[in-house]
């Protein structure tokens, strides 16, 4: 008998079909990989089965658990078999714990709940889920709270609540996509652990192909509320029929079509820069402590190229970006944009700051939700002395537009009227409404859908090809970086470890923080033939 | 105007609303009877068809005095929610630009300090020094205002400053002002505009408390908190006399609340995904 198997199950909310004949099946001690693009239904399939859904949901199929049918069973029943017999694990660490109670007290929280144990046993137990969790007792304590632990340890509780109770079924919805790599890594292989030696049957649900090519037995691609395609995961690499699989499996691993331009003369120039961070304790009159976030880089861009920068979140290089925008002033060393400092007497280098410009990663939080797009993409005009006004404006603004393949009307549109890749388009036109010789992309694709992403890598390649634009990259994803850039550099605690050409670097990392990195880097199979 | 309905207070709040500053402006031109005439003759009248609220001590329509009240109270309300608003928003926006620095530490400061003196004492002191009137009961009442929006300015603004849009105008070369004028101002205008109802019903409370104790507008302009006050030694023979300027007050504060919640309902994003 399988652990958990759906049949046919379709769902729609409010009216409105979500899943559509979805069918999977799950046996113990294995592990099935569940993938798709955001609206996909890969969520909501998960959710079904602990009938987590939201208020107006119809449901019809079979799902059944243990050789229960779960869609036949009351609210009471169900709240039984949450966190008994499936355990869930969330995407966010940050949110999925609850701050102002401690560790301990939140893992034995689900003990409490099912079964009738004292509060002294509980805790007993919920230490012994922390440690099977690797979360030991002697570092870690019952008595920590959430703050007093990073993203990666977070998620280590939040698994430790999910199998306190020995489910035989884990829910993992996205689990690392918070991480960086090498907790990531780490992760995985606790919950690969899980499966192996309690024989739990888990759920892995992910957007990203390279993370569940490792881990699962099983996989189901799912696309638009329906399965396009499922089999066992070694077949299915090796052997994919669907065109949307194929395309899914091209995309990510997707080098856009770049031709290298990079000349000899530096286009930006950093030199031994350090930026210290100093903080009130305690108000404005506590104790002052410093935090050296960026510590003596030195790196030098040359016009045309495409140059990565590497590292894990916290490592300094969002304080770098700002540094060479002109954000923030140096405590020492110097920045020159094209023999030009950015900061002169304290003050931001006009003349450089417009021959620069930025993507961020966030889609949504890039954009003034109250202003149209026209209005957004030309807020960089601020930089010139003389902004293009009437017609020479409406010129501009369709040319941007057009240029990263949107429309001159979607101008008078507002930015909630486009998806995330279209926004993403919105802000690369912005960067380039004011024809920079540089953009920084930090992490510009990192949270797009893999086949969004292979778009926007490639239209970055054509527009450095049409403008003869230089990049900085910037980026945890390893896969990313090594598709677009021509050299890397690698950072560390506020330190450039490494530096050279990506291929060589990848290749044949030197430093052992890089080979770290690389080894934790989620990869395909080497035999999957990509057509 | 479906969205409209996704609030069951906006159009109670609305209507009561409606119907007291409808009263105040009707009075600016009309009213039933003059509130400044005095008519001996029909002192302390029960509710009756020429007098549908009654008359007072003095023989004065209290359905008049009820609508110049209205004028009073609204005219005080708003002008001291003004107050708040010209100069708490600047202040908290200049906070919020300035995080963590100086005049950030000295805005907040300043506020804690007006915060912790009881509104009424200092609204006492006031008049005690530059004497009992409506102008005064407005300065009393709008300086406690500012920190109220000067917080809830910064608050918000704070997280604003976070955002990427802010990012992207600062690699603009846009400087603090511009942003807090162009970005910041008009994503927290929402929670102005709630805030502003509140504390204009509050206001109205604060200005009926101070006429009650003799500190507000003064004869012959009538106010809400005089009558009351007025009707004290009558009530056990004429509570009516107490009871409409009561039921004004009431009324009035109800509605402003409803409106400001309901106002939130429909402006707040997330409170409008919820209900969904």
């Amino acid at each position: 008998m399988s652990l958990l198997s759906i049949e046919n199950l379709s769902l729609s909310i409010h009216g409105t079909p979500v899943l559509k004949d979805v069918s999977m099946a799950l046996e113990p001690g294995r592990v099935l990989g569940v993938i798709g693009e955001s609206g996909s239904g890969k969520s909501m399939t998960a959710f079904s089965v602990l009938q987590l859904l939201p208020n107006g949901t119809a449901c019809s199929g079979r799902v059944s658990l243990l050789g229960r049918d779960i869609l036949t069973l009351s609210e009471v029943e169900l709240c039984g078999l949450r966190g008994r017999d499936v355990g869930m694990v969330f995407q966010e660490p940050m949110t999925a714990l609850n701050p102002l109670k401690t560790i301990g007290a939140q893992v034995a929280e689900t003990i409490l709940i099912h079964e009738k144990v004292s509060r002294a046993d509980a805790m007993l137990r919920a230490a012994e889920a922390l440690e099977k969790a690797e979360l030991p007792q002697d570092r870690f304590p019952l008595s920590r709270y959430p703050h007093e632990l990073s993203g990666g340890q977070r998620q280590r509780v939040v698994i430790a609540m999910a199998i306190a109770l020995q489910p035989r079924l884990l829910i993992a919805d996205e689990p690392t996509t918070a991480l960086d790599v090498t907790t990531q890594a780490q992760i995985l292989k606790l919950l690969k652990r899980l499966v192996i030696e309690d024989g739990i049957g888990l759920m892995l649900i992910s957007h990203d192909l390279a993370v569940v090519a490792d881990l699962a037995d099983d996989l189901v691609i799912m696309r638009q509320g329906e399965v396009v395609e499922a089999g066992r995961s070694d077949d299915l690499f090796r052997n994919m029929q669907h065109p949307y699989s194929r395309a899914l499996l091209e995309a990510s691993g997707h080098v856009p079509d770049r031709h290298s331009r990079a000349q000899e003369t530096p286009l930006l120039q950093v030199k031994n820069v350090v930026r210290d961070y100093v903080s009130h304790a305690h108000g404005l009159w506590g104790k002052v402590t410093h935090h050296r976030a960026v510590n003596n880089v030195s790196l030098e861009i040359r016009r045309g190229e495409s140059l990565g920068l590497v590292g894990e979140s916290g490592c300094g290089k969002s304080t770098l970006t700002r540094a060479i925008l002109g954000l923030e002033e140096v405590q020492g060393g110097e920045i020159l944009f094209d023999g030009l400092p950015v900061f002169t007497h304290h003050r931001a280098n006009k003349a450089v700051r417009r021959r620069m410009q930025v993507v961020f990663q966030d889609p949504y939080g890039s954009f003034n939700p109250r202003w149209k797009v026209g209005r957004l993409i030309t807020e960089p005009f601020h930089l010139l002395d003389t902004p293009p006004r009437g017609e020479e404006r409406n010129r501009a603004i369709a040319d941007a537009l057009e240029s990263v393949g949107l429309k001159a009307e979607d101008q008078h549109k507002y930015i909630h009227e486009f998806s995330g890749g279209q926004r993403q388009r919105i802000a690369v036109a912005r960067a380039l409404i004011i024809k920079p010789d540089l953009i920084i992309l930090d992490e510009a694709v990192s949270a797009l859908d893999v086949s969004v992403r292979a778009q926007v890598l490639d239209l970055l390649a054509d527009l450095s090809d049409r403008f003869g634009l230089t990049y900085l990259f910037i980026s945890h994803d390893l896969g990313v970086v090594r598709s677009i850039t021509e050299r890397v550099l690698v950072m560390k605690a506020g330190e450039i470890v490494e530096e050279g050409a990506t291929a060589t670097v990848f290749d044949a990392p030197q430093h052992p923080y890089t080979k770290k990195l690389v080894a934790a880097a989620p990869a395909l199979p080497a035999d999957v033939a990509v057509a | 105007m479906t969205m409209f309905l996704h609030s069951r207070t906006l159009i109670p709040g609305m209507v009561l609303t409606v119907l007291f500053a409808g009263a105040a402006l009707i009075s600016l031109v009309w009213v039933p009877y003059d509130t400044t005439v005095l008519d001996i003759a029909n002192k302390i009248k029960s509710p009756s068809w020429a007098h549908p609220f009654g008359t007072d001590q003095f023989g004065r329509d209290i359905l008049s005095m009820i609508m110049v009240g209205a004028r009073t109270s609204i005219a005080v309300a708003l002008v001291a929610v003004g107050i708040g608003m010209v100069a708490g928003v600047p202040l908290g926006l200049a906070a919020a630009a300035r995080r963590g620095g100086m005049l950030d530490e000295f805005i907040m400061r300043m506020n804690d300090l007006v915060f912790a003196f009881p509104s009424l004492l200092i609204a006492v002191m006031i008049t005690a020094v530059f004497g009992a009137s409506a102008l005064n009961a407005i300065i009393a009442i709008g300086i406690f205002n500012i920190p109220v929006f000067a917080r809830l300015t910064r608050g918000a603004a704070l997280s604003l400053w976070s955002r990427e849009y802010i990012m992207a105008a600062r690699v603009a070369g846009k400087g603090a002002a511009r942003i807090s004028l162009e970005h910041i101002l008009p994503n927290v205008a929402n929670l102005l505009i709630v805030q502003g109802t509140i504390q204009f019903s509050l206001g109205i409370l604060a200005e009926a408390g101070l006429s009650y104790v003799g500190l507000g507008a003064q004869p012959p302009v009538a106010s809400w908190g005089r009558m009351l006050a007025d009707s004290q030694t009558m009530i056990s023979f004429a509570p009516h006399l107490a009871l409409f300027p009561g039921l004004a007050i009431l009324l009035t504060v109800l509605g402003l609340n409803l409106l400001g919640d309901g106002l939130r309902d429909i402006l707040d994003p997330k409170l409008r995904r919820a209900r969904t």
